[in-house]
């Protein structure tokens, strides 16, 4: 089943499929720029491609819709759909391979049991809990069977998309299936986050490439995604920017201000709240990203995205309050409520402290007179 | 009918009323730009985002003051090592005998307004009751919970190390929006709190009639005579010791 010659090097076959050493060196510095890295980068990542024989990939699919493997194959550069996934690394991945059945499963252990330790476990999906797993059955098994025995001789472990990273929409409430996100579940393995819906592809490649060219995951943040990538909103990225450090917002998706440009803000965009790198690397082969389209950002980077409220409101919901309750609806009831409190307790203070407070009056005024008397004695 | 006399007491001191009326002036002045960086008034319209800017300048607005109300609160922690003792962080503290009789006492006369049987005057604290001392340190944590969620959401716009040092506080409430929304939660708590504080003063200068509310402006807070233990001789003997000092400076 599985080729017993040397495999290729990513290099032999980028050659292989027809693109000259000038387009793979091209790719070399598109990878070095899309992670960050300085130039002198690009002779190491072309040094390691040219050398290094491709890393197996086996691509798992749970709960999912594939719209991170489309994602991943409408990349930017062609490259990254061609070699990284199309002919070489991906031994397995269920909608894109040739091979079906039983074939397809003995493929899988072929690699899984050849590169014990060496290969790069790709899931796409959330893996259900609830009734032991079986919401989700592949071939006759659960999805945590699957994912605990292809992760078991994983290097390395990506959690491609929002499924895979943070549960994405089955794990939205009241999440039926006990949807979980792969972190939840394996523990023992390191694990990097690309969390979107989708993701975008180029990320995937660089993740890839870094992996192969340094030997081991990019640095990542607190919550395990690639720096690189997510370390920034997209807000701090989006070029409708300047818009709203000028307070221009548009208010509705058909008015005057929409149709300028203004930054969607008021329109429920949540750019100032996503980390992505969605405003630089784009969609599509750079084409456009959703504010470019005209709809603000929906966060679907973030942990919990279809939880935090309605799409097109700024707001965000609050828990224990109920469905449609924001901080601003329960704060002006509850600064209502205390402040009839504190006029009905002024009130009954005075009418309760009458004694103490007419005694207190009296004094007063007597000492008032004694000030008079004593003043027109001077004057006298 | 007899009268009460009183004598003035120094009670707040400089640092202590200048922190809170820096703070008076940065909780408004976050709070008022916090609700506009919630939800900004669309007032512009038909015209370019070149030579404009006012969104950033509330926003700066908000940052600095966020700076300044945190260094502020700094400089109330150390005055409450240093300062006197109605300023010392025991006050805040309610936790011993003494202050939870105070507690008891504040809460049957004040807030479910009893009137005592007979009038206790060492039940009048000169300072802060035991009651108001303990909702500053509610106050103190909320602060806190706006200072983490503040700069935990400026930590990635920002190169410095002291914002930087929040950045985990994000990622462990499990992202911008939760931070955001407890950030927002907290700021209505604490408009609430500010609500009940005014009321309280202008409840105690109304009954009490000691100068409750110029005390924060003048420091000085009025006590009856008869809790000052020898009145007289240290009046006089402050007043003599003043007026040596400035025949010498004179003379000198
Ligand atoms: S459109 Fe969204 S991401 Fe862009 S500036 Fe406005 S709020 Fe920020």
């Amino acid at each position: 089943m599985f080729p017993t010659k040397k495999r290729d090097t990513y290099f032999e076959s980028i050659l292989k499929s027809g693109y000259s050493r000038r387009d793979f060196m091209k790719f070399a510095t598109f990878m070095a720029a899309y992670m960050g890295l300085e130039t002198t980068a690009i002779g190491q990542i072309a040094e390691k491609l040219q050398n290094t024989p491709r890393v197996p990939v086996i691509w798992e699919h749970f709960q999912e819709c594939t719209c991170c493997s489309e994602s991943f194959i409408r990349s930017d550069h062609p490259i990254v759909a061609d070699i990284i996934l199309d002919q070489i690394s991906l031994d397995y991945t269920m909608t894109l391979m040739a091979a079906s059945g039983h074939q397809a499963e003995a493929a899988k252990h072929d690699t899984m049991e050849k590169f014990k330790g060496k290969y790069i476990l790709c899931v796409e999906g959330s893996v259900p809990l609830g009734d032991d797993g079986n919401y989700c059955t592949i071939a006759g098994r659960t999805a945590i069977d699957i994912l605990k025995e292809s992760a078991e001789g994983a290097a390395a472990i990506i959690a491609w998309g929002s499924c895979a990273s943070n549960g994405c929409v089955q794990a939205a409430a009241p999440n039926p299936t006990n949807a979980v996100p792969i972190h939840k579940i394996i523990k023992n393995k390191p694990i990097i986050r690309v969390p979107g819906c989708p993701p975008i592809g180029e990320v995937m490649a660089g993740v890839i490439v870094h992996y192969v060219t340094f030997g081991r995951l990019p640095e990542t943040d607190r919550l395990g995604r690639p720096k690189a990538f997510y370390a920034k909103r997209v807000h701090d990225s989006c070029y409708r920017r300047p818009y709203y450090d000028a307070g221009l917002f548009a208010e509705t998706f058909d008015d005057e201000n929409a149709k300028e440009g203004y930054c969607l803000y008021k329109v429920g965009c949540r750019g100032p709240m996503t980390y992505n790198s969605c405003g630089t690397i784009k969609w599509n082969n750079g084409v456009s990203f959703p504010i470019q389209s005209g709809h603000g950002c929906i966060g679907c980077s973030e942990d919990n995205f279809w939880d935090n409220g309605p799409f097109y409101e700024r707001m965000t919901n609050m828990p224990g309050f109920g469905i449609e309750s924001n901080a601003d609806k329960v704060g002006k009831v509850a600064a209502v409520a205390v402040g009839a409190g504190l006029v009905a307790h002024g009130v009954v203070a005075n009418v309760r402290k009458r004694r103490f407070l007419k005694t207190r009056i009296t004094r007063g005024k007597e000492n008032l007179q004694q000030l008079d008397v004593e003043n027109n004695k001077t004057e006298e | 009918m007899a009268t009460n006399n009183f004598k003035r007491v120094f009670v707040w001191e400089m640092p202590v009323r200048v922190f809170h009326w820096i703070t008076v002036g940065t909780v408004t002045s976050l709070t008022i730009t916090g609700f506009l960086i919630a939800n900004p008034p669309a007032i512009m319209s038909a015209s370019e985002a070149t030579g404009s800017y006012w969104f950033g300048v509330v926003r700066f607005i908000h940052f600095l003051s966020a700076y300044i109300f945190f260094f502020n609160m700094l400089m109330r922690i150390y005055w409450s090592f240093v300062g006197n003792k109605f300023a010392h962080w025991s006050n805040f503290w309610p936790f011993n005998k003494k202050r939870l009789k105070n507690v008891l006492h504040v809460l049957k006369v004040d807030v479910l307004l009893m009137n005592e049987k007979e009038h206790d005057l060492t039940n009048l604290s000169v300072g802060h009751n035991a009651v108001a001392g303990f909702s500053y340190l509610v106050l103190f944590l909320l602060a806190l919970v706006q200072v983490f969620t503040g700069f935990g959401l400026y930590a990635d716009m920002s190169g410095w190390f002291l914002p930087k040092m929040f950045g985990w506080v994000v990622p462990a409430l499990g992202g911008d929006f939760a931070a955001r929304m407890w950030h927002h939660v907290t700021m209505w708590v604490m408009i609430i709190f500010v609500m009940i504080h005014i009321y309280l003063v202008f409840f105690h200068d109304w009954l009490e009639g000691r100068g409750e509310t110029s005390s924060m402006i003048s420091g000085y807070k009025f006590v009856r005579k008869e809790r000052i233990r020898d009145p007289e001789s240290i009046t006089e003997q402050a007043v003599e010791k003043i007026e040596k000092e400035f025949e010498k400076e004179t003379e000198g």
